[in-house]
């Protein structure tokens, strides 16, 4: 890191072949295996998948938050300089978390403490966070976050309870965010969430972002119209692995890898243009489950589910190929030979 | 007779296989102040031979109401429900006529869990599908007539069959309660949120089996949704329901193209499109 050249910018996340698996009785589940991603500007990324495909193993393996049975077992995560790995990874976990990196967990909002005001809490966090928790810290960054937000201030006089599911999650927004992280990851955040309150929390999602209060985001979910409204960039995941990458707009109008094609398509949305879509994408639509993370199939993990499948998709694994400038999709189908 | 009532012009073509006549369902709750809620307020709908129609509002809109009572398992508090010129409330009294009247208007709901005493076998639930029929039927045809059902909604039966439900997935339940469908053939499905506890990626070949229903034998049905995108997909027609009331009526391109309803129109916004965004 100190080789950095002036004028260069810092990455804020880089992550170079990533593998974390669950050491379980039954067998190593490979829920992460061999994933790349760098961040180096402000941009929102969405990443998709089937459930059990992984994706929340990564948000968990990105925020630090590897408990056993889950392990990094290979690959460095380097966040604003820091890197990270399994042997100091609860220990910088403490230093980084909420400051350099800040998660909005999976049904976070559900796992506010029951008994303890809004305020309070915030102050519980201010203090672990940053050692202290005097009054003009707090009106500084909560009551002005608060503000910014649109956040009714009366809530930070109000127990959990006594918001509604929305809200809550907006709360949590601002509180994981009181210390502006460079790096935003939300996994889920709404999916517990209806269809109207949903476009609220995207909204403030949005806010933190627009307004420079973190550099970036990731934003994980099985929900593609919802990712699609907010996100840049557009990752799907299958079994451990990316995919297929793109710009946001290129992947839901050419989804390229078989996979992403079967997923996208799947969505019905009150669109004519989708039912239209569907109806003749029949081909494409997915078939069967995933397959289990401890025994993937060889070659091409999706090779059993595809269409398309050809020998070599059986034998051998695709390499990620970068058909168009930041265009990469991991498919044998587009190899040129 | 069918062309009476709720009909657009254009429409007599074809008859009405259900008619559905100012329908009312008042709940009342409480002993001695008593309150009342009204679930379903004076509606009004056909369905025709061959026709899928979506009644789509938010929970609380009274559209699970409408179709327990379509169902019969639901007394409504006025109105009529008529099938086949047949007034279900009226005109079916004993446990004959019920039976001929399940037979013809049978249901899928939401959750298979529900839907399944956790101690039958998978074969045992599908047996028992025959008690609705009058006749009589070996048990080797009745077996050979369910694999044909299980097979036809893609699962295996030597695979299932014996099988409880515990032991299916979500989305292997589900199918089962369609093969029954399948075999019971009913004129008229009714289909309450049939796949919304399934992932999105294996509901439309659930959803096609449904098509594939109307297409073949010519099933009426009735979709009850909350998600207008699943609505615009299969529905030959959409009721938007709001507390209690059809607010608008149309085919879904009329719904999507030109809402008239500010409920509808609300709606609208409010699901997150693909090919349109919210954020600017």
């Amino acid at each position: 890191m100190n080789s950095l050249a002036i004028g260069e910018i810092m990455s804020i996340l880089d992550i170079k072949n990533l593998k974390a698996y669950y050491f379980t009785k039954a067998g190593i589940v490979k829920a992460v295996d061999g994933v790349n991603i760098s961040i180096d500007r402000k941009i929102i990324i969405g990443i998709v998948g089937e459930s059990g495909c992984g994706k929340s193993t990564l948000a968990k393996a990105l925020s630090f938050n590897v408990e056993p049975p889950l392990k990094i077992v290979e690959g460095d995560i380097v966040i604003d300089g820091i890197k990270i790995n399994d042997k100091n990874v609860n220990e910088i976990r403490r230093k980084i978390l909420g400051i350099k990196v800040a998660l909005i967990p999976q049904s976070a909002m559900n796992a506010l403490v029951p008994t303890v005001k809004i305020r309070s809490f915030i102050k519980d966090v201010l203090k672990e966070k940053t050692g202290y928790a005097t009054l003009e810290i707090f009106e500084e960054l909560a009551v002005k976050r608060f503000k910014e937000l649109n956040l009714p201030i009366e809530a930070l006089d109000m127990y959990p309870f006594e918001l509604s599911g929305g809200m809550r999650q907006r709360v949590l927004i601002a509180i994981a965010t009181l210390l502006n992280p460079s790096l935003l990851i939300a996994d889920e955040p709404t999916s517990a969430l209806d269809v109207s309150t949903q476009k609220i929390v995207l909204e403030t999602f949005y806010d933190i972002y627009r307004r420079g209060l973190v550099k970036s985001m990731i934003f994980i979910s099985h929900d593609i119209a919802t990712v699609r409204q907010i996100a840049d960039e557009i990752i799907v995941m299958y079994t451990g692995k990316f995919v297929e990458k793109g710009s946001t707009e290129e992947m839901i109008n050419e989804p390229l890898h078989p996979y992403s094609k079967g997923l996208i398509f799947s969505i019905l949305t009150p669109e004519l243009i989708v039912r239209e879509r569907v109806r003749k994408a029949k081909e494409v639509l997915l078939k069967g489950e995933p397959p289990s993370l401890i025994n993937p199939p060889p070659g091409c993990r999706f090779h059993p589910r595809c269409p398309f499948a050809m020998d070599i998709c059986r034998k051998e694994e695709p390499p990620m190929i970068e058909v168009e400038r930041n265009r990469f999709v991991s498919c044998w189908l587009y190899e040129k030979r | 007779m069918y062309l009476a009532g709720y009909m657009k012009k254009g429409d007599y073509m074809s008859k009405a296989i259900l008619e559905v006549k100012n329908l009312t369902k008042v709940y009342r709750i409480g002993l001695i102040r008593q309150k009342e809620i009204v679930a379903v307020n004076n509606i009004n709908f056909n369905v025709k031979e061959g026709e899928i129609i979506s009644l789509v509002g938010e929970s609380g809109s009274g559209k699970t109401t409408t179709a327990r009572i379509i169902l019969r398992l639901l007394k409504p508090t006025s109105g009529n429900v008529l099938f086949n010129g047949k007034d279900i409330w009226r005109d079916i009294r004993n446990k004959k006529e019920l039976k001929w009247y399940w037979r013809n208007v049978n249901g899928v709901f939401q959750d298979p869990y529900s839907s399944f005493n956790p101690t039958h076998t998978i074969r045992f639930v599908m047996l028992r599908t025959f008690n609705l029929f009058d006749e009589e039927i070996d048990y080797d045809t009745k077996i050979n007539m369910i694999k044909e059902a299980l097979k036809e909604v893609g699962l295996i039966p030597e695979e299932i069959l014996d099988k409880r439900p515990f032991e299916l997935s979500g989305g292997m339940r589900q199918r089962v309660l369609i093969a029954r469908i399948f075999l019971i053939r009913p004129k008229f499905i009714i289909a309450d949120e049939p796949t919304s506890m399934i992932d999105a990626t294996l509901r439309l070949s659930l959803l096609d089996l449904f098509l594939k229903l109307r297409d073949e034998f010519k099933t009426s049905q009735i979709f009850i949704t909350h998600d207008l995108g699943l609505a615009t997909y299969i529905s030959d027609r959409i009721l938007v329901m709001y507390k209690g009331e059809i607010v608008e009526e149309g085919i879904p391109e009329e719904i999507l193209n030109k809402p008239s309803h500010p409920y509808t129109k609300k709606l609208l916004e409010s699901v997150p499109k693909l090919y349109s965004k919210w954020l600017t």
